[in-house]
């Protein structure tokens, strides 16, 4: 499987995100967001950072980045597309998947461990995470307050939209509604989250737990090689 | 051609928490005011467009404004013309 992750001017979790990404086994490379393809990448991940410096809202001008109307056809042939914390906020901005994330709910740039339940295991995203286990993850952002309507939240959750919520006594970090820590879209094949996965890649950072991610999309990779 | 100069404000749609605006709100008692409340805080974003008429220019800036300027999830905004200059034909 080759993991393509894009660099938006200020992306700054890029190479965190290649070292976890070439870890969990995968063939990486960054892309450049001017490039108008993504050069034979199965996997595309927007990393974190401040794309475009933040201007006007986290995410609104990466949103129009050459590379992201490739990734817009990825996304719709069904290529898998997973967005951190700015990626995710760049993925709603783009309607990639449903959503907005608000200024945190407490004003200040939250920056800790959280603890996250996970609400689906039969995605190609969550298919290793062992059952009834919590991630332990951390986050590190000043928008991340997820919103979306109340008849669309509904409609969210009963389509299991949900992916990850906060849980535990580490709590809800910035006043997302419902908890909600990351979403999947409707086909299940995008999925945008707050925390970081590639912040969790080894025990020598406090905690492997994000590896999960990366390899729950190796093994689906290889299912469908398989079949 | 004419030049027409608009502002577009953008504001957080009610209902939206608007931290920013709960935080102005909140350092007014250090000014010693009192009686100011509902403080919310937008963003206004002014630029110059060239059309053939106010119309297609509005038009333009409405679209500007839907798809990049404001989210609509989130955002309302209104569109507010502040000057037209007539080119010169030359």
């Amino acid at each position: 499987m080759k993991a393509g992750i894009v660099v938006f001017p200020g992306s700054n979790c890029d190479r965190d995100a290649l070292h976890a990404a070439r870890l969990a086994g995968m063939d990486a490379e960054l892309l450049w967001h001017e490039d108008p393809g993504l050069r034979g990448s199965d996997l595309v991940i927007l990393p974190g950072g401040f794309a475009y410096g933040d201007y006007l809202r986290a995410g609104a001008l990466a949103r129009f980045s050459p590379v992201m109307r490739a990734v817009h056809d990825h996304a719709e042939r069904g290529g898998p597309v997973l967005g951190i914390c700015n990626g995710f906020q760049v993925l709603a901005e783009a309607g990639l998947v449903p959503g907005a994330l608000l200024r945190n709910a407490s004003l200040r740039f939250e920056h800790r461990w959280v603890r996250l339940s996970v609400e689906r295991r039969d995605t190609v995203f969550t298919k290793a995470i062992p059952a009834g286990a919590a991630l332990r993850l951390p986050i590190a952002h000043g928008e991340g307050c997820y919103f979306l309507p109340g008849p669309q939240l509904d409609a969210l959750e009963a389509r299991g939209g949900v992916l990850f919520r906060y849980a535990g006594p580490e709590g809800n970090p910035n006043g997302s509604a419902r908890d909600i820590a990351g979403v999947i879209n409707e086909r299940g094949n995008v999925c945008g989250l707050m925390p970081h996965p590639e912040r969790a890649s080894e025990a020598l950072l406090g905690s492997e737990d994000g590896m999960l991610l990366f390899r729950s999309l190796l093994e689906s990779a290889a299912a469908v090689a398989a079949r | 051609m004419t030049t027409y100069r608009f502002a577009v404000s953008v504001m957080p749609k009610e209902g939206i928490l608007d931290p920013q605006g709960r935080a102005v709100e909140g350092s007014l008692g250090h000014l010693g005011l009192d009686g100011v409340r509902d403080v919310r805080v937008g963003r206004r974003v002014e630029l110059s467009v060239e059309a053939p008429d106010e119309a297609a220019a509005r038009g333009t800036v409405e679209r500007l404004a839907g798809e990049l300027l404001a989210n609509p999830l989130i955002e309302g905004w209104a569109v507010e013309m502040v000057e037209s200059v007539v080119g010169v034909p030359g």
